[in-house]
């Protein structure tokens, strides 16, 4: 029964959604949490393996992907301000930004994923099996963490799509924007866990 | 008091006609109660299929040898017994049906602070729960490898361990939307006036558990996609094959449950706690420590995880970490059962049901307790480890703690949920026989654990025979007391309401509106002047 619209309960209150917004990073930053323990157990029982077969991925995609996400991140963050000025067609032109430069990633990565999967270097392959425990392993945190990143993009670009049509129907305004600022938030947060995979996958020496 | 000023009656939430008809009302309802009920049906449901599959089982065992069942059929009923019970009664239990329904009335608001996700909560228990039960007629036959998935056995069994992971995945985002909500509700919502430490404790005990639910899960959650993963890809986290760790997924798997044990149980004891006060009529002895005990419980139970796997193969040094770890949680623990025992000290007790329960629980709650301490301790616990003796505790704690604080705050609010009152001679004899029932199926299995019986075996040796007996004729008598409470409050249910907005005499908020509560709970949100457990103002 919608009682919320004809009682209205669900009064609004920024804090509590800002609130809830970052008790959920939380959980995501467990969740994080769970496969960054695995991968340090394994990095450091097959300290050797996991150096050695870090050469295997190309950096500098690795950075360039990095890159789009920090630039990505300084958008979504413009497009708070935006909005608080009231203005609506800077806050869409800057969301349009963040979810192409989103996009821009995920290519990115098809790439870097479909040359490994050339190699044959992926989770269950008969090639990669031959390999030593620690390649298993390595392989098979890349792209079980890279993955469930890759997801968390998809997740947040359908979320900022989302808050561009509300913003274009005004439904977001300069008046109420949470969602826009939750919005950003969780961007912020899918930015900063591949701040930590990059030189955890890219960059061991 | 409401019940001194006639104020005219409002219909209540069970009533109460909004734009949708008939079951769509329920379901499309963001009703904190209706979805509290929602929980209480499912659950009730869900909780007797596993108290028949617990009945099978222990019939099986009433004899040496195969009586009614095969090894296989007895391997798939523990697990399914396990997995009903833990994650989708026990788990949610407490915090989802009253926590649900009293905890917005108890810090006089409304609703939750994010209705229309309590309400997704819901409906992923609901999918959750669907796909644990599919995974019983799916695929290669139902999970065999008990409720605890453990590496490798659950990466190379040919039954259906796919589908109960990923429901419990399910289950665990339901668990986890719903802390989050609890959480921002008590931060948010508390009525004027009403500070953290005027909450009632019920309120204390969810603000606990809902930290739990947020910060633990997440990494069962992981945990299980990983399973997931190594079943249809073959990663290889936990496949020793493949250069995995099995004892890793034990690691991963405990951090979350066992913490997930306090989810359980520190919602009962909150209950417990307003029941003890309500029928001492007295103010709450120590209302600091026990609100504190609730966090340090919380908090402390995050480390002890290292005491389910002393005999997995852990160093010396972590295991007497996690043995000294573990004894530390009963001091929160005994903290609360001094102050429940000193607030009934020249409290006016009230005999009454709900207490009569809460009684229960603290005695064999205690029981639990003291024998948690022998599997707490490493000496012991190696001498018991994986033999009926864990299993006597387990059930003494979690069945005896949250299962019995289950029906005394059933016994409790059931006047405040439904408007009816039941029949009170028939609840303490129900609850009598159920009590009698339970200690003799349980209490044997802590002789037989120390003798030497084995868990999860549908066989056993001749010696153990005469108290599986005693075990499984106290399994009936369970049954027997379970049918008489049931049948006892089913049919106050179908009785005449009465306006019995305060049978009980109770302090806090929920008691001072009209049972059943109208939607929205209040006219006009009260304003808090008082501690939880005084007299309050007349509330609109």
């Amino acid at each position: 029964m919608e009682q919320t619209s004809s009682h209205s309960i669900e009064h609004r209150d920024d804090t509590a959604s800002k609130l809830g917004m970052w008790l959920f990073i939380f959980t995501e930053i467990l969740l994080f949490g769970g496969l960054f323990i695995v991968y340090s157990v394994y990095r450091y029982k097959y300290p050797v393996a996991f150096h050695l077969a870090n050469q295997e991925l190309n950096r500098s995609v690795g950075l360039v992907n990095t890159i789009i996400l920090l630039i990505s991140s300084m958008t979504v963050a413009m497009s708070v301000s935006a909005i608080q000025q009231g203005k609506k067609k800077l806050t869409i032109t800057l969301l349009a930004i963040t979810i192409f430069l989103a996009l821009l990633f995920l290519v990115n990565k098809y790439f870097e994923w479909g040359i490994k999967f050339q190699h044959g270097l992926y989770p269950g392959s008969s090639i990669l099996h031959e390999l030593s425990h620690g390649d298993i392993l390595f392989f098979g945190l890349y792209f079980f963490m890279t993955g469930l990143h890759a997801l968390h993009i998809i997740i947040g670009m359908t979320l900022l799509a989302v808050i561009l049509a509300k913003v274009k129907n005004e439904r977001i305004n300069s008046g109420d924007f949470v969602l826009l600022e939750n919005g950003g938030l969780y961007w912020h947060l899918v930015d900063l866990i591949w701040i930590f995979l990059f030189p955890l996958f890219y960059l061991i020496h | 008091m409401s019940a001194d000023h006639k104020s005219p009656r409002l219909p209540g939430y069970l009533e109460y006609q909004g734009k949708h008809k008939g079951l769509l009302a329920w379901i499309l309802s963001t009703d904190h109660k209706r979805i509290g009920l929602l929980y209480f049906y499912c659950m009730s449901t869900l909780a007797l299929a596993g108290v028949v599959l617990g009945l099978l089982m222990k019939l099986e065992l009433i004899a040496p040898g195969q009586t009614i069942m095969t090894a296989q059929s007895y391997n798939g009923l523990f697990t399914l017994h396990g997995l009903t019970m833990i994650f989708l009664f026990v788990i949610p239990g407490l915090i989802a049906v009253y926590g649900n329904f009293m905890l917005p009335i108890m810090i006089g608001a409304r609703d939750v602070a994010f209705p229309k996700i309590n309400l997704l909560s819901w409906y992923l228990y609901l999918l959750g729960a669907l796909i644990v039960l599919a995974s019983q007629f799916l695929g290669d036959g139902p999970p065999d490898t008990g409720w605890t998935f453990y590496a490798p056995y659950s990466l190379q069994t040919h039954t259906n361990v796919l589908a109960a992971v990923t429901g419990a995945f399910i289950l665990g985002f339901s668990s986890i939307l719903t802390g989050l909500n609890f959480v921002v509700t008590m931060h948010q919502m508390r009525a004027p006036g009403m500070g953290f430490f005027r909450m009632p404790l019920f309120g204390w005990a969810l603000y606990g558990t809902a930290w739990i639910q947020l910060l633990a899960t997440p990494v069962v959650g992981i945990t299980f996609l990983m399973v997931v993963a190594e079943r249809v890809l073959h990663i290889g986290f936990f496949d020793p094959t493949l250069g995995g760790d099995p004892i890793l997924y034990q690691h991963l798997f405990w951090i979350y449950s066992h913490p997930a044990v306090y989810i359980m149980i520190l919602p009962a004891m909150g209950a417990i706690t307003e029941i003890i006060i309500t029928f001492s009529n007295r103010i709450v002895f120590g209302y600091k420590a026990i609100a504190l005990s609730s966090l340090a419980i919380a908090f402390v139970g995050y480390f002890v995880w290292g005491h389910h796997m002393f005999t997995s193969g852990m160093s010396d040094t972590a295991r007497w970490a996690f043995s000294l770890l573990t004894f530390l949680v009963a001091i929160p623990s005994a903290i609360k059962v001094f102050n429940w025992t000193a607030t009934l000290y020249k409290g006016s007790i009230d005999l009454q049901p709900p207490f009569w329960w809460a009684m229960a629980f603290i005695f064999v709650f205690m029981i639990g307790g003291f024998s948690g301490l022998v599997l707490g301790a490493i000496a012991t616990d190696v001498h018991v480890q994986d033999t009926a003796f864990v299993v006597a505790h387990f059930h003494y704690i979690v069945f005896g703690g949250t299962g019995f604080a289950f029906f005394g705050a059933l016994h409790y609010w059931y006047p405040k949920m439904f408007g009816k009152v039941y029949n009170r001679r028939r609840a303490n004899i129900g609850l009598l026989i159920f009590f009698i029932g339970f200690n003799l199926l349980y209490f044997p299995m802590f002789i037989l654990g120390l003798m030497g019986m084995p868990r999860r075996y549908f066989d056993y040796l001749p010696e153990f025979h005469a108290w599986n007996i005693v075990s499984t004729a106290g399994s009936w008598i369970l049954a027997t007391g379970l049918i008489f409470i049931i049948t006892n409050l089913l049919k106050a249910r179908k009785g005449t309401s009465e306006e019995i907005d305060n049978p009980w005499n109770g302090r806090t908020l929920e008691w001072q509106i009209q049972s059943p509560p109208p939607p929205e709970n209040f006219k006009e949100i009260p304003v808090i002047t008082k501690g939880p457990y005084e007299r309050h103002n007349t509330v609109a």
